[in-house]
């Protein structure tokens, strides 16, 4: 067992866990943070996304071990402190951007990551940035318009179908 | 202007807070006190003897609780079959047995043989891997047509052959014969549906827990049907009557289909709670899920079309063999059958179609309804034998479904459904507006000058939602009925909880149900909520598949609040002391007609519950009502697709450029969600089009077993927005169904396939290439092996 001490959303948090209990795991089972979702088991899927020292990754590709002293961000983190949607999860809810709900966690904090990197990204651009995130629900369409919108973009027209 | 609230507008969906915020609550997000945790032993082979299988010393492994084989299960039924179709010579369908865990042979690779139960998942993958398995791979069949032929192995020993039925339907078959006799021309295409399979981002989970104290079990699971679950697994195969069987689909991370049918995964978990007195919880990993998810289509056909010397559709003959997998998942016989050959006329007055299907076992996952289920299949056929006939016959495509389009309603096909209401013509003139068709001559001539082939194709389709009704489902082998249930339970204040028989897993019922009932009382929509997937909450209903949502269910709680503004009035007359007849409901207010006399709705829901001054020698106290609705008929939703590709001819790779899906839903609750499901259908249609596979080798290994290997769409396979369009603006209401609604989940799943290959065939063409077909996906290296002739 090893001793891990992090700060999950603001919080630090100490746990005893097993050398090999993944990121994802430690999140979901010795925190209870649900809302990071596992969708495969191959890396593919960007339902685990979170972001560790503000940079998105995939939580089934780390150990907790590796995320020891580092600041980590989940869903349950995004929201703003009095307790409204953070712009990309109130852009989502805007304009539709999710479904079923379970791929969103990591279609957030992929979409928060981006936009911190590239604050006005092209259509293109965030397509070609949610490579490591899969949805079936929506066909991607209202995700990439939520994103354009929390990045301040005008998507009005694309609205109109 | 939009409508802001009721039926018609586009509130934001309430369920999303939740979803967004991390706190949804998905199956797997729920630990029981004390649970172990499972891991099943699957067959590496495709098919296996199984000899021995010794858990000595797994047994003996830290944290193990018990380990089950097919033995423990002897005594237990199958996993069983909800539809029996009946041959062509009369004769029922075979039926093999499917036990929880394999008995004496391995069937498919993934089939269950043992299952471990620890304590922890960690103990149970590591006891599982010391269970000493002896089985003797035996040949297998994989190939439908291979496994047909005399002496090919048999998946199941007690049955003659591989044949689970062989089924006509349609027009007799002489006088379709008859018809392409005398055809001055006949089109003939054969071609594969491919193999899919589903994957809902959400694995299935299963947690079963037991309580001696009332001996009461509970199952909470991944599912688009607790009841249907509740009842397949209580009275088949458990044993357990249902006032002592609890299960709960929570929040469901998406469906498409394969969350329909009943697991074994799931009986097992109920089995070995009660077994082991102890919670057990199974979650799948995504490998898992490839082989044993019931997996999608998997049909090889020929289709031919008789066209007479004016290019009228004279007859239609297809002859399909359908994979059914190694065993029968819940609805795989009822797919290839009922929901395949009764939309083979498409939306043409062919006055003679005749459909053959063959379905049979291999050694694979078994195959069952993926979204449109049947339909898809038959569309595609269709849709692209057309193509070729338009070509063969120098005539536009367009032009030549136009031509041979039902215009006519009630229409009654050759395949025993009867049309209720549609307009072919105006989706397909929709289409067309919003194509742009006469720029694309100019955006051909750019793509050519960047060296693309540029191509267009253009799919019409009809679908069936809602099936139904339950007598006539029942005459045609199912064995439930098809109709659902709501229960309204207005609260003294006035606010409302609407129990549903259907199940939500991304449709947003819990926003569009509210809207319904919301504008029939005139209340804010705020004071309506939905209570779905606990079977110990709702009424019985069947769930949610097909399409069905709100056309079925929504219909029943249609009549449910009919009921409650029914009583509501009598109390609101007794109340304003005046007669039934005058009151009226507007706006949450019943006065009586002509003066401006009035009580609110939270007079007459309180006086309900506190009957001070109400007429209890008349009408019972409470304001609480529920309805079950059966359909008349199907919903008949239609619709004109087209698209434009463009081909890399240096690689193959195909790009859908441009994307307008012109859809006749009936009436629309909500435009948004309806749009968000053709978007969601579409990029299914494009994936199976263009990229997704689910491939065996000829020893049945499968091949596609993660996401490695498997192409799920990404966002960048799919349009841009500028260049795509959903429009739903067609709208001829249901004719029999209260609210005029057809659905509107299956639709771009079914219209996109033979939409985009149609497109690529024409972009071949255009360059030059005698191409006539190419399987999906319609992949580069297909593309560019087709190309080199």
């Amino acid at each position: 067992m090893t001793e891990v001490t992090m700060v999950v959303n603001g919080k630090s948090v100490t746990k005893s866990v097993k050398g090999n209990t993944l990121m994802s795991e430690f999140l979901r089972e010795e925190l209870r943070l649900t809302g990071t979702h596992v969708g495969c088991d191959t890396s593919q899927c960007g339902a685990c996304v979170v972001h560790v020292n503000g940079e998105a990754v995939k939580s089934c590709t780390m150990f907790a071990a590796e995320a020891n002293g580092s600041e980590v961000k989940t869903i349950e983190g995004m929201e703003n402190p009095d307790g409204s949607l953070g712009v990309i999860q109130q852009a989502f809810q805007d304009h539709h951007g999710l479904q079923c709900g379970f791929c969103t966690p990591g279609m957030v904090m992929s979409a928060a990551a981006l936009l911190k990197d590239n604050p006005k990204p092209t259509e293109a651009e965030i397509r070609d940035y949610l490579e490591g995130n899969i949805c079936r629900c929506t066909g991607y369409h209202n995700i990439v318009k939520a994103i354009m919108a929390a990045s301040g973009q005008d998507v009005t027209s694309i609205a109109a179908e | 202007m939009p409508k802001d609230h009721g039926i018609g507008a586009s509130p934001k969906r309430r369920e999303d807070v939740r979803f967004l915020t991390g706190a949804g609550n998905y199956t797997d997000d729920i630990n029981v006190q004390g649970q172990a945790y499972v891991h099943f032993l699957r067959s590496d082979v495709a098919h296996g003897k199984i000899n021995n299988i010794d858990t000595a010393a797994a047994a003996a492994m830290p944290g193990v609780v018990r380990i089950f084989t097919g033995a423990d299960f002897e005594g237990v039924g199958g996993i069983p079959c909800g539809w029996q179709v009946t041959d062509k010579h009369g004769e029922p369908m075979k039926e093999p047995a499917h036990p929880v865990l394999a008995q004496g042979k391995a069937r498919h690779v993934g089939d269950p043989i043992a299952a471990v139960v620890a304590d922890s998942l960690e103990e149970a993958r590591n006891a599982a891997e010391a269970i000493e398995l002896d089985i003797e791979e035996l040949p297998a069949v994989v190939d439908m047509k291979a496994a047909l032929e005399g002496g090919a192995t048999k998946v199941h020993d007690d049955l003659d052959d591989n044949l689970c039925y062989d089924w006509q339907f349609g027009s007799p078959a002489d006088e379709t014969d008859a018809v392409f006799a005398n055809a001055a021309h006949v089109t003939t295409l054969e071609l594969i549906n491919n193999r899919l399979v589903a994957n809902p981002m959400e694995p299935r989970v299963a947690v079963g827990d037991y309580s001696r104290a009332n001996d009461e079990s509970k199952l909470y699971t991944t599912s688009q049907n607790p009841h249907v679950i509740r009842l397949l697994m209580g009275a088949f195969v458990l044993g357990i009557p249902e006032h002592k069987l609890t299960v709960i689909a929570p929040d469901v991370g998406g469906g498409f289909g394969t969350k329909i049918f009943h697991y074994a995964e799931e009986a097992f978990c109920t089995f070995a709670a009660k077994a082991c007195n102890r919670p057990v919880k199974w979650t799948s990993t995504r490998s898992e899920a490839f082989m044993s998810d019931a997996h999608g289509r998997d049909h090889v056909s020929k289709i031919e079309l008789a066209l007479d010397a004016d290019n009228n559709f004279i007859g239609l003959r297809t002859d399909t063999y359908a994979n059914m997998g190694a065993y029968l998942s819940t609805f795989a016989s009822s797919v290839p059958t009922w929901l395949h050959g009764t939309l083979m006329a498409g939306n043409y007055k062919t006055p003679n179609v005749t459909v053959n299907v063959k379905a049979v076992f291999t050694n694979t996952v078994p195959v069952d309804a993926y979204r449109g289920a049947g339909r898809p299949e038959a569309t595609y056929q269709l849709e692209r034998v057309i193509d070729k006939a338009a070509r063969e016959v120098g005539v536009d495509p367009i032009a030549l479904r136009r031509q041979n389009f039902i215009t006519q309603f009630p229409y009654a096909t050759p395949v025993a459904v009867e049309y209720d209401t549609g307009d072919y013509e105006a989706t397909m003139a929709k289409m067309e507006e919003l194509m742009d068709l006469p720029g694309f001559a100019a955006r051909r001539a750019a793509s050519e000058a960047n060296g693309k082939l540029r191509g267009f194709g253009v799919n019409c389709f009809i679908e069936a939602c809602g099936i139904a009704p339950s007598n006539l489902v029942g005459q045609l082998g199912a064995r439930a009925g098809l109709y659902d249930a709501a229960t309204v339970r207005v609260n003294a204040t006035g606010s409302i909880s609407v129990m549903v028989g259907a199940h939500s897993h991304g449709q947003g019922h819990e926003t569009v149900f509210p809207q319904v009932v919301a504008e029939m009382l005139g209340i804010d929509e705020s004071m309506v909520d939905i209570v779905h997937g606990d079977t110990s909450k709702i009424p019985f209903g069947m769930g949610t598949y097909g399409s069905r949502s709100l056309a079925v269910c929504g219909s029943a709680m249609v009549r449910a609040t009919e009921k409650i503004i029914n009583k509501a009035k009598k109390i609101a007359a007794h109340l304003l002391e005046a007669s039934e007849g005058d009151i009226e409901l507007k706006d949450g207010q019943f006065s009586i007609a002509g003066t401006d006399k009035s009580v609110a709705w939270g007079d007459v829901t309180l006086a309900a519950y506190v009957p001070h001054n109400y007429p209890l020698e008349d009408i019972e106290p409470g304001l609480e009502e529920t309805a079950f609705y059966d359909p008349a008929n199907f919903t008949y939703p239609a619709g004109a697709y087209a698209c434009e590709v463009e081909v890399d001819p240096d690689t193959g790779k195909v790009t859908v450029e441009k994307f307008v899906s012109a859809d006749d839903f009936g009436n629309v609750v909500n435009p948004m969600i309806v749009e968000g499901q053709v978007h969601g259908g579409i990029a299914q249609g494009i994936g199976q089009a263009l990229l997704e596979n689910c491939a065996y080798d000829e020893n049945g290994q499968l091949l596609s077993a993660s996401y490695m290997d498997y192409a799920m769409p990404r966002a960048d396979d799919l349009p841009h927005m500028e260049n795509y369009t959903v429009d739903h603006s067609c709208q001829t209401p249901c004719t029999h169904n209260p609210l005029g609604v057809k659905g509107c989940g299956e639709a771009g799943a079914i219209g996109s396939p033979p939409t985009i290959v149609n497109a690529v065939i024409d972009a071949l063409q255009s360059g030059g290439h005698n191409v006539e077909h190419i399987d999906m996906p319609v992949s580069p290296s297909r593309v560019w092996e087709a190309m080199q002739g």
